[in-house]
């Protein structure tokens, strides 16, 4: 067993773990955190991926030792003052989700996606969401969810006028 | 799928990794982003009984210029070398190749170094040093030597690393502004190339077409004798030994090194 400590959705956590012990079971088994699903178990469909110092990572192949130190984000710790990500929010809106299991992944990669490039073309975002599977197929509607994202981010000030009116 | 048990160090320095290698000895494994390792740990393909975690060692990540070459360290993630401005403009083939690799969550954790030393004759970065003419730098007991991406691959996943070595930095010389081409097929997005061929300065490097990344040799010969890139693409599958399986048999693989050759050699960037 070793001692790990990290920063979990903004609270600095301290834990006795096994060395082999995934990202992903301890976010679920230890910490509670559920939002990260294990689908593939195998690094390629991205239904497990949250964000590890501000970045995309799939939790399904990242050793909880190999976070030490470092700050993980699961969907669990995007919305502030219970007010949705604006991401989450756009998921929403676009009705960008299905049966919903790949969808907290689609949501962490789009955020770190977003946050390399804050204003991506339909291609890039295609592109960025590509570890990504949704086995209900509905990426048409994640694709708009997370252009709809990027363009409220673009122009908050009208979004803004929106609301109010 | 979980891992078998294992004991886990984190290494401080190359010097600490080399240090603790010589007390493991094969027990150990080195784990970097440990998007290779982990896969096979988890299917217990690998089971080593001490990981020794070189990710935040000091002095092996990052970029930099020394002479006519590029060093890059070797816990140098993909996302970092891919976005590069001293790479993209010094060496924008190896930028392009480290932006195919997986996806962008594997781009963010796994490390040229950690590609290099696993050797995936498939991958990307293996075909981008070799076709660049790179070399690698790798430290152990003995010091330090340098090993020219010709020799470095020495078989199906093996490489010249010697027992107790580790790979601390790749360099590749700076080529701006040189004329390259960079082909992969796959069937699925983030997947490893079926074939792959890369092409600049004459020289031409082909994935998945043997047990290690090779020199399509003889269409290199012919461009140097003056043929057409369409006709030396011809030769690009000579004494090629690909294997097969449920993407590819044998023929189409040689049919791919041919036209993906051709395509790299009339498609520069």
């Amino acid at each position: 067993m070793m001692q790990v400590e990290l920063t979990v959705n903004g609270v600095q956590r301290s834990d006795e773990v096994e060395p082999r012990l995934l990202l992903v079971h301890y976010l679920r088994e230890v910490c509670g955190f559920r939002a990260a699903n294990i689908g593939c178990d195998t690094t390629s469909c991205g239904a497990c991926t949250v964000l590890l110092n501000g970045e995309s990572v799939k939790s399904c192949t990242v050793l909880t030792a190999q976070a030490a130190g470092q700050q993980v984000i699961t969907a669990e710790g995007l919305a502030e003052n219970g007010d949705l990500h604006p991401v989450q929010q756009a998921f929403r809106s676009e009705h960008g989700l299905q049966c919903g299991f790949c969808t907290p992944g689609m949501v962490m990669a789009a955020v770190s996606l977003l946050q390399e490039n804050p204003n991506p073309t339909e291609d890039e975002v295609r592109e960025g969401l590509e570890g990504n599977l949704c086995r209900c197929t509905g990426y048409h509607n994640i694709i708009r969810a997370v252009l709809a994202a990027a363009s409220a981010a673009a122009e908050p000030a009208t979004a803004q006028a929106e609301v109010t009116a | 799928m979980i891992p078998a048990q294992f004991e886990y160090v984190a290494a401080g320095s190359a010097a600490h990794a080399i240090d603790l290698l010589g007390q493991h000895g094969d027990d150990a494994k080195v784990l970097a982003g440990g998007h290779s390792l982990l896969p096979m740990m988890k299917l217990r393909l690998a089971a080593p009984a001490v990981l020794i975690d070189i990710a935040r060692a000091s002095g092996l990540a990052g970029v930099s210029l020394d002479g006519d070459e590029i060093v890059v360290g070797a816990t140098t993630r993909h996302a970092d070398l891919a976005s590069s401005e001293l790479v993209r403009t010094e060496a924008p083939l190896l930028a392009h190749a480290a932006s195919l690799v997986g996806d962008p969550q594997i781009r963010h954790r796994g490390t040229i170094g950690g590609s290099l030393a696993h050797a995936d004759p498939a991958a990307d970065l293996p075909m981008a040093l070799l076709v660049l003419g790179g070399s690698v730098e790798v430290s152990g007991p003995a010091g330090t030597r340098r090993v020219p991406a010709d020799e470095f691959f020495t078989g199906f996943f093996e490489t010249a690393l010697a027992d107790g070595e580790l790979l601390t930095a790749v360099r590749v010389p700076r080529q701006a502004g040189v004329p390259w081409g960079y082909q992969k097929f796959v069937r699925r997005a983030n997947d490893w190339a079926i074939v792959g061929a890369a092409a600049i300065n004459g020289r031409i490097a082909l994935a998945n077409m043997g047990s290690t990344p090779l020199r399509a040799s003889a269409a290199e010969q012919a461009l140097t004798g003056g043929a057409s890139p369409a006709e030396a693409a011809e030769l690009a599958a000579e004494g090629t030994t690909p294997g097969e399986d449920i993407h590819a048999d044998r023929e189409f693989r040689c049919h791919l090194a041919r036209v993906l050759t051709r395509r790299a050699l009339e498609h520069l960037s």
